[in-house]
This record gives C-alpha cells, structure tokens and sequence, in this order.
C-alpha cells in the first residue's frame, strides 16, 4: 500500500478525504510515508534548515543548514535548543494555578482544582504558539517527554541515510 | 482405604509426560528464557510447512470464540453482558497460556491465564484435583482478577484423557454482595468489604455445578437472578469452546492442534514487534498521568479512620521502544497503593494493556500472551499497580487502570505523529466516569442493584487530523455502546429526565476531544434507595497532546426534596435535557424552593439515601484535545456552537473566535477578526508568560518551603518512600539541597499501612505468580 505525495499533504493538512483515510487506518502501514512526510512538511516551513524529525505541529528537530548541529526548531524560525534537551526548559511558560486562571478555560465545576492539579502552558518565546499543554501536581518536575533513537530509526527502521550531525 | 491414590487423582500424567503442570510450565519459562522465543519455537514448523491448514486452524478457533461469546451472551439478564457485551471467552494451551479470545473485554487473556497458572503454581492437580468434566470459579484479586465483579469460570480440557488446554468465560456481573451494592460500589477500604471473593474453587464436576455453590454463590450478592443467568452463560460459552476444540482435534489432529497453540503464541509475540517497528520509533517515551482520591470530604463514609484523607494516585511511565522492536514499560516511582478500592494487581496492569493496544498498535484478531512475551514490565511492588499487602481493596480498579495506560497511548502517538502515521494519533482517553451505582428496593418490589454501563460511551481522544468521537468509546471495551433507555429503565428505577451531548466536555485543540454526555435520572418507583457517584472531579486524569487542552474534569449534581410528583402532577415546568452550563444553573429553576441540591466537585460519594422524585445527573466525560486550539478551523468552531458542543464564552477565550448570534440563535463566526484576535492571543500569552527557568526557580522555593496541599505532598511521600531513583530525580530536578525530605510521618494525615505490610505471599502454603520486573 502507498499514497501519492498529495494525499499526505491532505493528510497533513487535516484535507484528506475519509474514505482514504479511512483506508490509511485500516490497510498495513506504508513503508514510504516518513519519507513523503517530511517532504510535505519541508514544503510547509520557510527555513532552510532540514528538518529530521517532526515533534509537533509547529516543531521539528531540524539539521541546522548553517552548523550542521541538530536543533529544536519552531516553524516561525524559533530555535529552543540541542535536539537531545527538554525544550520546555527553553520555552516560555504560563501556569493556571488559580481559580481564575483556570475558569478563562473552562466553567467553574468542570475545571481541576489548582490544590490538586495545574496547567501548564509552553509557549515559543517569538511567536507565543502553544506547543504543549501539562497537567501535573504543582512541584511536578517538567517532563521530558521524548528521546527519539534517531539513528536506529533512519537505519534501521526506515533504511534512510542518517543525516549529518555535528555536535 | 478409604483415600484415593496418585493414580485415581492422576498426578504427574494429567499431560501423559510423566511431568506435572507445573514441571510443564517451569520448562516452557525455560526454553522462553534461554532462546527468547515462546518454548524455544525458533522455527514455527506448522506455520511454516502447511500455511494454509495453520490459519484454517486458526479461523476456526478464533470464529468459535467468537461465536461462543455472541451466542452465550444472549443467555444472560444483565444489561451489562447482554447490552455492553461486558464478557469473553478464551482458551489456553496447558501452562495457561492464552492461545486466542473472542471479542469483549480481552483484558481477561491474561486475568485467567494468571488463575490458571495459580492453580498450575499451588498444585491443584493434587488437590481438589483437575478432571474432565471439572469447572472452576475465580474473581480474586490478589492471584490477577481486576476488580471482584469479573467472574470467571475455568474448564479443563481434556483430550483422550490427556489434559491439552483450558477455556475461560469471565462476565462482569451487577453486584458482587460488597458491603455496599453495584459491581465497582466504593465505600470499603479492603479487601474484606469488595465482595464475594472465590480464590480459582472447583464449583463443577460432570459439567453440573455443585448445589454447595449454587446455595452459597446466590445468597451472597444482592441480585441472584442476574449471577445464575451470568454463571450459565459462562458455562455454556466455555462447554460449546471445549466442543469446538474436540471438533478441531477430530478434524485436525491433536499433534496439529498442540503446534498451533504453541507457535501461534510465539507468532504472536513477533507480531506484536513486527508491528512495533512498523508504525512506532526507537526511542524513550516518558509520560504520567493522575487521578484524586477525594475520601476527606464529608459524603465519603467510611469505617476505618485511617482511610479518611485526601490522597493523589501518579502514574509515571517510562516507555522505552528498542531498536529490535522490543519495548519496556517503566513505572518507577508510581504512588504506594491505598486504602480504597482502586488498587490494581499486576496482571489487572500488564493483561489490561491489550485491551487498549487492540485499538491501536495490535488492532488484529491475534490477541494472545504473545504480547506480553515481547513486553518488559517493571511494576515496583508496593505501587497501586502491584501491592505487597494482601488486604487492599480493588472494586473499582479502573477508577485509576485507564488513566496509567492512557499515559502509554500518548506515548505511542507521540511516534505516530514523528513517523508520519497521523491517523493513528490519539491525544489520550476519558476518565471514564461517573459510575452510576447503588440499589434497594426496585420497581419490582426485589432487592436489586444497579451500576450504568453508560459509562462504556465515553469521549475519545483528538486524532492529529480530526475531533475525537463523541460519546463513543471507552479504553476498556472496544466495542462502546451506551445502551438503549429502554433497556435501562427496565434495569433500574430511574426514568430519564434528558440524555445530551455534554458541552464543553472534550479537551480543546486544533482537533478537539469528543464530548462525553449526560443524563438526567429521577427515582420512580423504588423504595429505600441508596445511590452513589464515583469518577474524577478535582482532577483530570488525561492531558492532552502538542497543545491540546485536557478535558473538563467531573463534577456532580444531586437534588432531593425536588417537588418534582406535585410539579407532574400541575403540569409545571421540570428539569429536562442537559446541564447546559454548570456556571450558570438551570436545573434549579424548575425545582421546589424546598429542594437540597448538590453541586461540587465531590464525585466520588459513598451510599446515600435518594427518595422517588430525587434526581442524579450522570455525566460522562470528554476526550482530550490535539494541537494548539488557535489552529482550529472556523467552520469547526461554528459547528460546535450550534451544536452546543461548545459553550460560547469558551469559543471566544480559548479559540480567539469573534461571532454573532441572529435572531434563530445561529452563530456566524467573523474570520477576519477571529484571525486578528488569535494574533492578540498570541501577544497575550507572552505577555503573561515567564522563561520556564525562571518560573522554575519560584516553584523550587515552593518545594523547599513545603508550600502545597497535603494531597499533594502525600502523594510524592508515598512515591518517595518507594523508589530511591524517583527521589533522586526529583532532588536533582529541583536542584534540592542534599539533606531536604518528604515523609508522610509529617503531614499530620494517617500513615496506617505505610510502614507495616503484608503481601499475600507471606501466606503459609501459597505459591504467588510474579510476572512482572519488581
């Protein structure tokens, strides 16, 4: 099974029509997509960098075109920080740990209680799009949520070239 | 002489190998161990050499699972198996292995391999001993079983006098005789209040259950009716299995039929990484998840003192995909477990997953312990999900089960969205709650009990291209449905007063969560009626994912002395359909002055009195939402709207949409100035945004100074007191001075079981099953 470029730019677009969709969900996997993915994706972004691995929606781990060094990227041009730390650490942050705070997003009776659980909000520091959403105990350390093998995954998952890398 | 000996009892040639039960399962662990395929099965002979009559085998088998379960379930009562389809059927190869299951909540595959294997472990052979025509009984939680109200029912099966396999049938029964009434009821603390508990009895020979059992089962829960019929369909669901294998055998071969219920285990195993590498990435995924323990509130009854505080149950995984396409689950640093009904055995915890990767790392028809041969678990004993103290309570394992595996979807779909495979992400799941439950006297003058499955019609999380479902689905079953009214109606005495798409409930996002629903219940016709509520409500146990919101939490809603049968009677206006806006009430409007409503966040309560005309709202909760909300397309936020899947105060807050309302009430959304407020938004946020390190650098004076709610402190002091490597993480994190610490003895809440344990192991003569890393 495999898709044209097109559909997967729907698809990354959230255009896709459901019946291939619908066929993408419930056929094997397409061994190309990552591929065509990151294709679609480089159409998108106005840098030049090369993106090696999406994260987000707006973020990617990008090969630097200037220094080679793989970093973590905003698709306004924002640069968190080395791929392999937690770009929260780097990002701006917006904490709902009141009641106030936390009926701007939700009524009254249907928000957490900010004595037991908190928002909170990562933001890019340039273009303030919300990248993620925790919603710990207060004192929870920020989690770093993923550590991607990117080495074994071009090489031996996808049998791609592993982009260069300076460290 | 009057004894049997060895050769009546068949010890050591139940298998005709000379080996015992447990000498077999030692060896197949071995060869497992040694080889690292299932039994030492490098090559899958059958498989290999005669494809087709392998998976001919394989229809055959996995078809008669299914048919059993469909047909089975037509025997039983209950609208919990005959409408949810809460039940399913499984069958084992000898080591109680699980070679295949039929549909329904496949959690079960390894619930009863573990009794089967507890029975293997504790010499069952021997005494009460195991012959054809035997059945066994368990619900008990300790030996693997998830909460007490799955019962199962265990045949052997023999073939010319050689046992080759067992078949399990599990239903999920409406009341377990707990010290309060409904399946999951809540209240007691240990286990010694859950129930009914049956430790894997022999209830049956010649395929007849014994009269001991059928006089002592049915007296000991509130609805007899209900438990024969269940039983009956387990029973008959297991027999016409055992038929269909003796078909298979005559048709097939025995020597056939034993390859394949060992190589299908083995080619379930590689399946399981074939498909981890074909859709997910190497890599370390680490996630968490939490849900409250509200007890210190005053609709909390309980009968122990030291069960009375508010406490936080967290579940961090680390999840860790290896290049090989094996894969470890980690949860180092999980919270002690409790004195509630929450705690979760490890086999509740490892067999629990499938159920969840059915619907999307495994969605295949071969489900079997093949997964779990290629899975890592590290469970630390003493955590909620392995307890070493054979007193705690399980009824409601769940409350806490679908938010730890929800943690792993997120994880998974964190791959799925870096590989490309955006169709298959999913932001999370429901709490799925409220649990509607109690009983009394119904409409039938019995003594009854009663626990909503509406609950299995949850929200679904947010897709990376869509919205998530609404009222469609719950982790625990992948085949949600709410249940007609009809049928409820006939099961409880509550009439529905409204049963609506609840707004605002799914987690905003580019694609928001699905919405949960509610309905509206009035007491009619019962008498001494007790009910009680058990879901989320201070917490929310689902993030949501790259910038998508978690969804509403819980909250509840109770009125008596509502005025409602005079109200009927004059023909004046009554409380109907949805809870529109909880800010702004409305139910209230059509109550008697003289009505006492309840409204908070307190949804977990234990057994209160309702009289006729009192009224329960059972809301049903969201998914959580994909993506930042600002990204969300307008025509989305307008259908919302006119749907009342959205409140408009939060399509204005959150999405940034600017709208007008004509005289129909229909909303139009301006995409000019939506588009334009979205980039004040965006100002706004960092304006009132910090550097994370520098918001850090106060949160770490809040710790240092122990500034958080007991709740809170509890919960790390318990996860604290369990793992040194957690505690050095947290330290280091914070960057804490060397010396600073957090013990429960200080929080001036009760500590009773935090020093002083006892695990069901300790137990004279008992041989517990450990699957799981410690």
């Amino acid at each position: 099974m495999s898709y044209t470029n097109e559909q997967v730019s729907h698809l990354v677009e959230g255009s896709l029509d459901w019946e291939t969709t619908f066929r993408m969900l419930s056929m094997p996997k397409d061994n190309s997509r990552f591929e065509q993915y990151l294709a679609a994706l480089q159409a998108k972004v106005s840098f030049k960098d090369r993106i090696v691995l999406p994260l987000a929606p707006h973020m990617y781990i990008v090969q630097s075109a200037k220094t080679k060094q793989w970093l973590i990227k905003c698709d306004c041009g924002h640069e968190f920080c080395d791929y392999k730390e937690n770009w929260k650490l780097h990002a701006s942050i917006y904490v709902r740990d009141t009641e106030e705070a936390m009926t701007e997003v939700y009524p009254k009776l249907m928000a957490p209680d900010t004595q037991w659980q908190v928002y909170r909000e990562y933001y890019c520091p340039t273009c303030g799009t919300l990248h993620d959403v925790e919603a710990p105990t207060p004192w929870y350390p920020v989690i770093h949520d993923f550590e991607p093998d990117i080495e074994a995954f071009y090489e031996e998952w996808v049998h791609l070239p592993v982009p260069e890398r300076v460290d | 002489m009057n004894m049997m000996s060895t050769k009546e009892i068949g010890i050591g040639n139940l298998l005709e190998s000379g080996m015992t039960l447990k000498q077999h399962r030692d060896a197949i662990l071995e060869r497992t161990q040694s080889t690292g395929y299932y039994n030492g099965l490098e090559n899958l002979e059958f498989r290999d050499s005669d494809p087709i009559g392998y998976e001919k085998l394989f229809s055959k088998l996995r078809g008669g699972l299914v048919h059993a379960r469909e047909t089975a379930k037509k025997i039983a009562a209950s609208p919990i198996v005959e409408q949810e389809g809460e039940l399913c059927f499984t069958l084992y190869n000898a080591a109680g292995d699980c070679i295949l299951t039929s549909t329904g909540i496949i959690i079960h595959v390894g619930t009863m391999g573990a009794a089967i294997k507890y029975m293997i472990e504790n010499n069952w052979e021997a005494n009460p001993t195991i012959n054809p025509g035997d059945m066994f009984t368990t619900n008990d939680c300790a030996i693997g079983n998830v909460h007490p109200c799955d019962i199962a029912t265990i045949v052997p099966i023999f073939w010319a006098g050689k046992l080759i396999g067992w078949v399990g049938g599990v239903t999920h029964v409406i009341d377990t005789g707990a010290v309060t009434p409904g399946s999951m009821s809540t209240g007691q603390t240990q286990r010694f209040g859950d129930g009914y508990m049956i430790t894997c009895r022999k209830t049956g020979v010649n395929d007849e259950p014994l009269r001991d059992w059928l006089h002592e089962s049915q007296r000991s829960v509130r609805t007899p009716k209900y438990w024969i019929l269940d039983e009956k369909t387990r029973i008959a669901g297991c027999h016409m299995i055992r038929e269909l294998v003796e078909e298979v055998i005559k048709a097939d071969g025995l020597e056939a039929y034993e390859k394949f219920s060992e190589e299908v285990i083995e080619e379930g195993r590689r399946g399981l990484m074939s498909r981890i590498k074909a859709m997910t990435l190497p890599g370390k995924y680490r996630k968490v998840s939490f849900v409250d323990v509200p007890f210190k509130h005053e609709d909390i009854q309980v009968s122990n003192a030291f069960a009375k505080l508010d406490s936080i149950m967290h579940s961090p995984v680390e999840m860790t995909i290896k290049p090989d396409g094996k894969w470890r689950l980690d949860f180092e640093g999980a919270s002690r477990w409790g004195w509630h009904t929450f705690n979760a055995h490890q086999v509740a915890f490892t067999s629990g997953i499938w159920v969840m990767m059915s619907q999307t790392l495994v969605p295949t028809q071969r489900i079997n312990d093949g997964a779990y041969f290629a899975t890592e678990f590290h469970l630390p004993k003493g955590t909620w999900c392995n307890p070493d103290d054979r007193r705690t309570g399980h009824a409601y394992a769940w409350h806490f089960l679908v938010s730890g595996w929800a943690a792993l979807w997120r994880g998974l779909s964190q791959s799925y969205f870096s590989r490309g495979y955006l169709e298959e992400v999913n932001a999370g799941n429901a709490n799925t709650s409220n649990w509607l439950q109690g009983g009394g006297i119904n409409q039938d003058g019995e003594i009854h009990a009663v626990n909503s499955f509406e609950a299995s019609s949850c929200g679904t999380g947010a897709c990376a291209v869509k919205d998530g479902l609404n009222h469609a689905a719950a982790i625990w079953n992948p085949e949600g449905d709410m249940g007609d009214i009809e049928i409820w109606e006939m099961a409880e005495p509550l009439l529905y007063l409204g049963r609506n798409v609840k707004s605002n409930s799914g987690g905003y996002g580019k694609y928001r969560g699905g919405c949960g629903f509610e309905t509206l219940r009035m007491v009619w016709n019962a008498q001494d009626w007790t009910m009680f509520f058990m879901g989320n409500g201070y917490m929310n146990s689902d993030w949501g994912m790259m910038g998508g919101y978690p969804s509403a939490t819980g909250y509840r809603f109770e009125a008596h002395n509502t005025g409602l049968k005079e109200r009927i009677a004059i023909g004046d206006s009554l409380p109907l359909g949805g809870d529109l806006d909880p800010s702004a009430p409305d139910y209230e409007r059509h109550l008697d002055a003289t009505a006492v409503v309840k409204r908070d966040k307190q949804c977990m309560t234990t057994e209160d009195c309702y009289d006729n005309h009192d009224l329960y709202l059972n809301y049903l909760r969201g998914g959580p939402g994909f993506g930042d909300p600002i990204d969300r397309e307008i025509s989305a936020i307008e259908n919302d709207l006119n749907q009342k899947f959205l409140l408009p105060e939060f399509a204005e807050k959150v999405y940034g949409a600017v709208f007008t309302q004509d005289a129909k009430g229909v909303f139009s959304i301006d995409a000019a100035k939506t588009q334009a407020r979205r980039g004040e938004i965006r100002k706004e946020r960092l304006a009132r945004a910090l550097p994370t390190r520098e918001w850090m650098k106060e949160e770490r004076e809040r710790i240092i100074n122990k500034h958080a709610a007991v709740q809170v402190q509890h919960m790390f002091a318990t996860s604290f007191g369990l793992s040194e490597k957690f505690t050095k993480e947290f330290k280091d994190f914070w960057n804490l001075p060397a010396d600073w610490q957090l013990l429960e003895d200080e929080l001036g809440v009760p500590t009773y079981g935090s020093k002083h344990r006892m695990d069901l192991s300790l137990m004279p003569d008992v041989k517990t099953v450990v699957q799981v890393e410690e």
